[in-house]
């Protein structure tokens, strides 16, 4: 597997890429040897099932997580030693689950924040209020009068002012109505036009599948599938999805959002 | 008249209160730390002030030119090495760790410079110097002068945390300091400024209780975090005009139980600090430690 990689490293090289990574959470083990290489510009979509590793994997990338083994590698440089904050400013931005805004600040001071060890690039808060026209005349309102998709956004502007090279989104339609999660993933095209590259982790399958160039499904930390979308049927991913024991398991439906309101 | 002269003196004593209470409200705020060496903090900031006005002789009140920066520069070292350490294992060691401190502090200051109290500025007009108001009320001008910085301190921390980058900052830490990773910020060098900051004000309090009273070795712990403790917890915790109004209401207290009878003065202060505790524990104001 190891070979593998060391193989296609020389025909292109990934902005992102995780080596046989292996978290625990105490004694659990969260993540077992996953490996995953991202290529500047794409979508990248995580799914899986509650508890599968995702939100794991994804901090482990973003650095709040302490891997037991393997590597995280950024543009060729590993990555996997350093904190958070220093991931951050080499340009990796993260927009947590749960969107974790600063309660006790105003809109635009989440984005001041956000913008305060911004690397130079194409995104400014001004940028962010032409994008969101509602988030202009709001600004200076405390986050915690928005509404969970307005939440959302802000915490999405907030990312994206620290003009990072690669965005990790945790769970964006987690607690959002389906049409505000439709509006979210519609801003996505103009995120990806400034250059940025996308590595999301969806419940959603099918709203994965739209936007990905490559999805990869995680089960109980492992990988059980990774394709593009156009190369699996959907009786492949459902068997990803839920083990191979296969579909009987749950629900059918290739989705499971578990529409949880907030 | 008495009256009124034992509301306007524990008015103007307050700011003194307001002036030890803001640093711990701010620490605790912003890291969760309950520094229990508060006071002993505010007592070494004394000490320096009466050093560096000895050795160099600078008008006694210009001393808080050295002596807030050596602090300021000490509260950064502080929490970058021991306070965070402790805070790495849990919020409840901060607070072993800093009554440890406290406790080493106390020791150290009896040793080197004995138990004996030490004032700063004794003869100074300004600090034995007082106007009347009325026929009966005689106000000391320390008392103002100490009124006013306190106002200041908490009008500029005021600024500070809702206008400069990294007021913004901290209240950014404080609410959620992995989002705050996130966003580049590295947590522990916010943390470090906050500190900075608060220990800025603990020399300011040593300096300005040096002047009112006297300074010895044990003032830290039996008056000066004490009346800390009142003054936050009847202000409310984190709140930072809380702590002028809860130094206010402590003084206002104690000065009114001296009326009562001059051996009740502290007594009455803990009376009311017990009574806030008991009917509005989250403080008189309850707000966080924001604009």
């Amino acid at each position: 597997m190891t070979a593998a990689g060391g193989e296609r490293s020389a025909t292109d090289s990934p902005l992102l890429e995780v080596r046989d990574l292996t978290v625990h959470h105490g004694q659990l083990r969260a993540l077992d040897a996953v490996s995953l290489r991202v290529q500047p510009g794409e979508v990248y979509a995580i799914i899986g099932a509650n508890g599968a590793g995702k939100s794991t994997l994804l901090r482990t990338i973003a650095g709040l997580h302490h891997p037991t083994s393997g590597s995280v590698l950024f543009d060729g440089e590993d990555v996997t030693g350093l904190r958070p904050e220093r991931r951050a400013r080499h340009g990796i931005a993260m927009v947590p689950e749960g969107r974790r805004l600063f309660g006790s600040l105003s809109v635009e001071e989440n984005l001041q924040v956000g913008a305060t060890f911004a690397r130079p690039g194409p995104w400014t808060i001004e940028r962010v209020y032409e994008m969101f026209d509602w988030m202009r005349e709001r600004r200076h309102q405390p986050t915690a009068q928005l509404s969970g998709g307005e939440q959302q956004t802000v915490a999405i502007g907030r990312a994206l002012v620290a003009n990072p090279r690669v965005l990790l989104l945790d769970e964006l339609s987690l607690g959002l109505a389906p049409v505000v999660v439709q509006r979210i993933y519609g801003m996505l095209p103009q995120i990806l036009a400034t250059g940025l590259t996308v590595l999301l982790v969806e419940q959603d399958v099918s709203q994965a599948l739209r936007v990905a160039a490559h999805i990869h499904c995680l089960l109980e930390g492992r990988t059980t599938l990774e394709s593009r979308p156009a190369e699996v049927t959907a009786e492949q991913v459902e068997a990803a999805y839920f083990g191979l024991a296969g579909a009987s398991a749950g629900p059918s439906a290739t989705s499971a959002p578990e529409g949880s309101e907030s | 008249m008495a009256w009124v002269n034992a509301i306007i003196q524990g008015v103007l004593t307050g700011g003194l209160y307001a002036l030890f209470a803001c640093g711990l409200s701010l620490m605790f705020g912003v890291m969760k730390v309950v520094n229990l060496a508060h006071g002993d903090l505010a007592v070494v900031a004394g000490y320096v002030a009466i050093g560096v006005i000895t050795v160099t002789h600078i008008p006694v009140l210009w001393s808080f030119i050295i002596v807030v920066p050596v602090m300021a520069v000490l509260g950064y070292v502080l929490q970058r090495t021991i306070i965070q350490g402790a805070l790495d294992r849990s919020v409840l060691t901060t607070l072993m760790v800093t009554f440890g401190l406290s406790v080493v502090i106390e020791n150290g200051l009896l040793q080197f410079f004995t138990a004996n109290s030490r004032g700063i500025g004794a003869g100074l007009g300004l600090v034995t110097g007082s106007f009347t108001l009325g026929s009966q009320i005689q106000i000391a001008y320390l008392l103002v002068v100490i009124f006013a910085v306190a106002v200041a301190v908490l009008l500029g921390l005021q600024y500070f945390l809702s206008s400069s980058s990294y007021g913004r900052l901290i209240r950014a830490v404080a609410d959620d300091r992995e989002a705050a990773q996130l966003s580049g910020a590295d947590y522990r060098h916010v943390f470090g400024i906050a500190a900075a900051v608060a220990f800025g004000t603990v020399a300011l309090a040593g300096i300005a209780y040096g002047m009112y009273s006297q300074l010895d070795p044990t003032t830290g712990t039996d008056t000066i975090l004490l009346f800390a403790f009142a003054a936050v917890v009847i202000g409310g915790l984190g709140s930072l005009w809380g702590t002028l109004l809860g130094g206010i209401v402590l003084g206002v207290a104690q000065q009114i139980g001296a009326q009562i009878n001059i051996s009740d003065e502290v007594l009455a202060g803990y009376l009311v600090f017990l009574a806030v505790l008991l009917i509005r524990p989250q403080g008189l104001t309850s707000r966080r430690a924001q604009s």
